[in-house]
């Protein structure tokens, strides 16, 4: 049956050199839909929770979803599944740009990176031929002249690399493609260090992929375009302001987390903002492969031209570390694409760290010469380079993320992060919804596992009152439930502002001649949910992980609209244990049965 | 006075920030349109920080912010 996967996967042996070739189980597939599911599934059922994640022993799978590369809305989307050295739970990283694409026109729905080469090696595909190359001359380049230098050698090819903090085995070392694309969390680009292996470059003859039935997919994309040009949010809010445009509303309703949680809104917020990033600094929009939003910034950074920060590292960069100079949050931003560093971490480590400061933990001579002061310019630039080259021990240690930084200063609750990865830019205790996604997401603190924001304070699809907590889990649940098909199916998240499950049900039974409907698709997501559950079990996770910072649970916010609130996560936490059919932060053996998933012992 | 703030687009051929007598306005929709901005434009509405309607109420001292249609992630 013709669909739209390639039906072929590459095994790579860094300790061998031994490259195999092996068939997609297509009924794997089935069940877990591609990218983020496919690849938690294949490293569950190949024992990986276990390993030490820095070890050879560790696995790399690079996947794409089976809508990658089709005519399909935002159809740039690749993932990166292993298992974290930051979190030690399972890590999907995902990413855009084009080098995804690439891979799947070249002929390959995945690669399956094992062991670990003596000496720094690349991997350079070319359609059907895989070739592991020496690559000590690239070590220790940034990603931007990486990039560059591998194109002298393949001219045509899509470059994906890590920086130097990949290389240093920073546990918030991020992978790069494309020069400013980045599978940014849960330190991805450490377990690619490890392996001394400092790029994938691709380069494929074909351009497209073809699906199950091409007419019907274009019938879909022809539904889903018209939807996505009537939705305001993705044909105006994000073209014209990138994610930036939130730095205003959610410091609006006094939700901005503010020099590391200690408040939750910054009188100089607007200074900071995607319009005065539009106003003052872009240059023009960055579209992802098969992008029809573009949300991406390029920004003019003292003359030099390159991608530009988000609302993530605008926030973390911005207010959580007190800083209203713009420019210098584009060049530390920039700096995190240099060195491949995740832009919501690293900057969330700073703060944490300027907390420290603050409160005489870390001594002024540990500073080097650049104190780390709430506000300062220098300090988030500097400190910034500082960890991506590993640089001072203060810097290796920061480098390694702010759980183990505050806890190596008998701090550990000053760290505000969710199985020791940092939490995003939404304060919880106002945004009561989004706190369970916070505590309950496999990969630690994110938001992208259910983005209870956009219901809670975007309106989209219906506004709910952020304050309280009634029917939050169930929303929460579909939520991350349909995010993990998206995540799957190789589509961006930000799709999901005008496209909902029918949509995705088309475009996925166009692809690959499934027939799923919408609840059928919403319990494969239960069941992607499920399987890193499963995964995370097994690596040894515990139900207090399942927690939120004490700082959010029992100081409350003190000033601004939100004044007062903390996050009710003990009124939540059970109920959304009820609703995932879920008991002490683990499924019930009737809940994987009907969910067709098998623990493994 | 209400305060009255302007995000995104709706900032285009206005100001940031208006200051508005409170006497003179009865709701959040009274701003609106005496700002002459299509109350359709406006997607968020805050009044102190919190989601309002349109046809809710403003007094002395009220923030009021005015957003068009956000999202971001």
């Amino acid at each position: 049956m013709k669909t739209s996967y390639m039906g072929k996967m590459a095994r790579i042996n860094l300790t061998t050199g031994k490259i195999s070739v092996e068939a997609l189980d297509l009924d794997l597939a089935k069940k877990f839909i591609g990218g983020r599911g496919l690849g938690t599934a294949m490293l569950y059922e190949e024992g990986i929770a276990k390993v030490d994640p820095l070890s050879p022993e560790n696995k790399l799978i690079y996947i794409n979803g089976p809508m990658t590369g089709t005519a399909s809305p935002t159809a740039g989307r690749y993932m990166v599944v292993t298992k974290s050295p930051l979190t030690g739970m399972i890590a999907s990283s995902n990413s855009g740009g084009v080098w995804g694409a690439k891979l799947k026109y070249a002929g390959w729905d995945a690669l399956i990176v094992e062991g670990k080469a003596k000496s720094w090696v690349y991997i350079n595909i070319e359609d059907d031929k895989i070739e592991i190359l020496p690559a000590d001359k690239y070590a220790g380049m940034l990603s931007e002249a990486c990039d560059d230098a591998f194109k002298e050698v393949h001219p045509k090819a899509s470059v994906l690399n890590i920086g130097p903090a990949g290389e240093h085995l920073s546990l918030l070392a991020a992978i790069m493609n494309d020069k400013d694309r980045a599978a940014g969390r849960s330190g991805v680009g450490a377990v690619m260090g490890s392996k001394n292996l400092k790029a994938i470059t691709v380069t494929a003859s074909k351009n497209a992929v073809e699906p199950h039935d091409a007419d019907k997919l274009k019938e879909a994309m022809k539904e889903c375009l018209q939807i996505m040009k009537a939705n305001p949010v993705t044909s105006q809010g994000l073209p014209t302001y990138g994610t930036a445009i939130l730095v205003n509303i959610v410091n609006n309703i006094g939700t901005f987390p503010t020099n590391n949680w200690q408040s939750s809104q910054y009188a100089q917020g607007d200074d900071i903002s995607g319009e005065t990033l539009k106003d003052k600094y872009l240059v023009k929009n960055n579209f992802c492969h098969r992008c029809q939003i573009g949300c991406g910034r390029i920004v003019n950074i003292d003359g030099k031209v390159a991608g530009g920060p988000e609302y993530e590292p605008l926030w973390a960069y911005g207010g959580n570390c007190g800083n209203n100079d713009l420019n210098a949050i584009d060049k530390a931003n920039f700096l995190c694409n240099e060195y491949g560093l995740d832009a919501i971490s690293t900057p969330c480590t700073i703060a944490a760290a300027m907390e420290l400061y603050q409160r005489g933990a870390i001594k002024e001579e540990e500073c080097g010469g650049v104190p780390l002061k709430w506000g300062s310019a220098e300090a988030i630039v500097e400190w910034t380079k500082r960890m991506g080259e590993a640089s001072s021990p203060l810097a290796k240690l920061m480098a390694d993320g702010s759980y183990r930084l505050c806890e190596h200063y008998g701090m550990p609750e000053v760290s505000m992060s969710v199985k020791k990865q940092e939490m995003p830019a939404y304060d919880a205790r106002g945004i009561q919804g989004i706190g369970i996604t916070y505590a309950t997401s496999n990969r630690g603190g994110c938001h992208v596992r259910g983005y209870m924001i956009s219901p809670e304070v975007l309106g989209l699809p219906e506004q709910l009152d952020r304050t309280t907590t009634e029917g939050k889990a169930a929303w929460c649940k579909i939520f991350q439930d349909l995010t993990a098909v998206i995540d799957s199916m190789g589509l961006c998240l930000f799709s999901s502002f005008a496209l909902g499950a029918p949509q995705y049900a088309a475009l996925l039974n166009a692809g690959t001649g499934t027939n799923y409907d919408v609840n059928g698709l919403l319990e494969v997501g239960e069941r992607i949910y499920n399987i890193e559950r499963l995964f995370n079990k097994a690596a040894g996770m515990k139900p207090e992980d399942d927690r939120l910072p004490k700082r959010l649970l029992e100081d409350p916010i003190p000033d601004g609209p939100s004044k007062g609130m903390v996050n009710k996560l003990s009124v939540t936490l059970p109920q959304y244990y009820e609703v995932r059919g879920w008991k002490d932060a683990f499924p019930t053996k009737e809940t994987l049965d009907r969910l067709g998933l098998v623990e493994k012992k | 006075m209400i305060e009255v703030r302007l995000f995104a687009t709706l900032r285009e051929n206005r100001e940031k920030i208006y200051f508005l007598p409170a006497q003179d306005f009865h709701c959040a929709l009274d701003i609106i349109t005496y700002l002459g901005i299509p109350a359709e434009e406006v997607t968020t509405l805050l009044i102190n920080g919190f989601h309002k309607k349109p046809e809710d109420e403003v007094k002395d001292t009220d923030i009021v912010a005015l957003f068009p249609p956000v999202g971001g992630g």
